[in-house]
């Protein structure tokens, strides 16, 4: 459905994305994720024919960006970072116009409309000012501006950013509906939303991709260290810390602070600690052994599978390093 | 043209909406008032809009980009613009829409100071051909004025910025005779060739009339030339392409 090459992008000398190349398939959702200034922002501007590439080729449902710009357009909604609203226009003349000026008819317009308000649950608020909104039905305009005319491909820049936790959570949920009609590009500085909502992830970082998987592969591949929780009991000499990390695969060990706090007052004598040990090393049978080669009680042992936040540190911190 | 005039509704909508139209309206009529009233109130004075027009003249060169200023720069600050030309329609689609919003406000600004040629019809006994070219010309500076305060808009994200540019290229424009004056042959005659409205002679309270030079000083003298007429349609056609290449330039950036 989107099918970049080689695109680059500069602003005068600076590039800010530099030979991408990735295709995003129908019905396909992509979590695109980077730190700020990473070229998220600008991938999506050219996707959507809004700046066009310095380099390479950039189609959307067969259609250059550049050359057949008015058909892409038809076929993209997009939701840029920055929600764009008329402060003084109600929620319904929004969309509206909105609809209007993407060539809709009006009685398409008439019957669409009520059905995407109720959609997107703006409901109560379809004569309010989009001005009086709060950060979240703000955002919940803009997301409906952009399927108003039902399009294949729904971009959208940070789609969360700047909203209260629970409407967080509600937008989120709107968009993995979304996401079951629409291809959709999504970008994110927020890596759990990523790995809930998308099928597979780019990272991207400094305008190059570093990453393309995913989201369980992604960690899979990059796990350097497998990070085991467990807590334990009769650790009457407090040497646990030095036992584990006498064991050769055993990288680090520590006492787990946060979770102490919570445990504390439901087990009295568990103690928990976090222990990382090499990757594929059957860590959590050997640990285990030696627990009770020590005739220590063992009340939890959970192996973590490693964040994509972490994952993600690892891809940009590692592209630095790199240069 | 579909699109031009949903752009063109939109606006028109959003002038009434906001209380900016209706002070601005207020402003022209209280500025031109005064002119007419102090061109009119002499014993034996000469039954004519000449002193409305003076005003007018003079006045738009502030109300043109007032009214404009809006226009394209809040798109860009609200961040619209990159709504609207993700959409699909053209650049010039969205220009002329609002250049044609932007006329209908003064147009009907001009429609409501219609009380003052009622006046004259009522104590005087005007001569209609100079009312009428007058009118016609004034429609004209105008529209001129007001592509220049639309190209202002575009340049920033600023509506202030917008106001002082397209205020100072209007300026600029109508003191060329300033420099005109002072100097002799080709130079000069091509320098007035450019004059947009009258003078600032408006100032001369004696006269209070529409200066000689400029390309205004025929319409409201009750000539109707064809250079008067291609001079301003053709300043408000530069000014709309170079609005049109100011948001097209993001595609060379």
């Amino acid at each position: 459905m989107i099918k970049i090459e080689h695109m680059s992008k500069n602003y005068g000398p600076y590039p800010a994305v530099i030979d991408i190349s990735f295709e995003v398939l129908k019905g396909e959702i992509i979590g695109f994720l980077g730190p700020n200034g990473a070229g998220k922002t600008t991938t999506m501007r050219v996707v959507t024919g809004f700046t066009p590439p310095s380099d390479g080729d950039v189609t959307v449902g067969g259609y250059n960006v550049v050359s057949h710009s008015l058909e892409v357009r038809k076929h993209i909604g997009y939701l840029p970072e920055t929600v764009p609203l008329y402060l003084d226009m109600t929620v319904t003349d929004y969309l509206r116009y909105m609809g209007e000026i993407r060539g809709m008819s009006s009685k398409w317009v008439k019957e669409r409309l009520p059905k995407i308000i109720e959609m997107v649950r703006l409901g109560d608020y379809r004569n309010t000012l989009v001005g009086r909104l709060s950060k979240g039905y703000r955002q919940r305009t803009g997301i409906a501006q952009a399927i108003l005319h039902d399009p294949e491909v729904l971009i959208m820049d940070e789609p969360t950013i700047g909203i209260d936790p629970i409407q967080v959570v509600e937008t989120r949920e709107l968009i993995s509906d979304l996401g079951q009609e629409h291809t959709m590009l999504l970008s994110s500085h927020i890596l759990p939303e990523v790995s809930a909502i998308c099928k597979r992830v780019l990272v991207i970082n400094d305008g190059r991709i570093v990453a393309d998987d995913k989201p369980e592969s992604l960690s899979d591949k990059l796990q350097t260290f497998e990070r085991i929780e467990l807590s334990i009991t009769n650790d009457d000499n407090n040497n646990f810390i030095s036992k584990m990390r006498n064991i050769p695969i055993v990288i680090d060990a520590r006492s787990d602070q946060r979770a102490s706090k919570i445990q504390r007052s439901q087990r009295e004598n568990s103690v928990p600690y976090i222990v990382d040990a090499k990757p594929n090393s059957k860590a959590s049978e050997i640990i285990s052994k030696t627990i009770i080669e020590n005739s220590w009680g063992l009340t939890n042992l959970t192996p973590l599978p490693m964040t994509l936040e972490e994952i993600f540190l690892e891809l940009t911190t590692e592209e630095e390093l790199g240069d | 043209m579909k699109f031009i005039s949903i752009i063109a509704l939109k606006e028109i909508r959003t002038y009434f909406a906001s209380p900016m139209a209706y002070v601005v309206a207020a402003a022209f009529l209280a500025i031109t008032g005064f002119f007419f009233v102090a061109s009119v109130s002499d014993a034996f004075a000469e039954a004519s809009i000449r002193g409305y027009l003076a005003g007018a003249v003079f006045f738009m060169i502030f109300m043109s980009p007032a009214i404009t200023m809006r226009l394209i720069a809040e798109e860009q600050k609200l961040g619209t613009l990159e709504l609207l030309l993700t959409s699909p329609l053209r650049e010039f689609e969205v220009i002329i829409g609002k250049f044609i919003a932007a006329f209908f406000m003064i147009f009907i600004m001009i429609l409501l100071s219609f009380f003052f040629i009622l006046i004259l019809f009522v104590y005087g006994d005007p001569d209609v051909g100079p009312i009428l070219s007058g009118l016609l010309g004034l429609l004209l500076y105008a529209s001129a004025t007001l592509a220049v305060g639309l190209f202002s808009s575009a340049l920033s994200s600023n509506q202030i910025v917008g106001l002082v540019v397209g205020s100072g290229i209007l300026t600029a424009l109508t003191i060329i005779d300033f420099i005109s004056d002072r100097i002799t042959g080709t130079a000069a005659k091509v320098l007035d060739s450019f004059q947009l409205g009258a003078s600032f002679s408006v100032f001369d309270l004696d006269s209070l009339g529409v200066a000689e030079g400029g390309h205004f000083a025929d319409f409201a003298r009750g000539i109707i030339s064809m250079t008067d007429i291609i001079y301003y349609i053709s300043v408000t056609a530069i000014f709309l392409v170079l609005t049109t290449l100011v948001l097209e330039s993001r595609r060379w950036r």
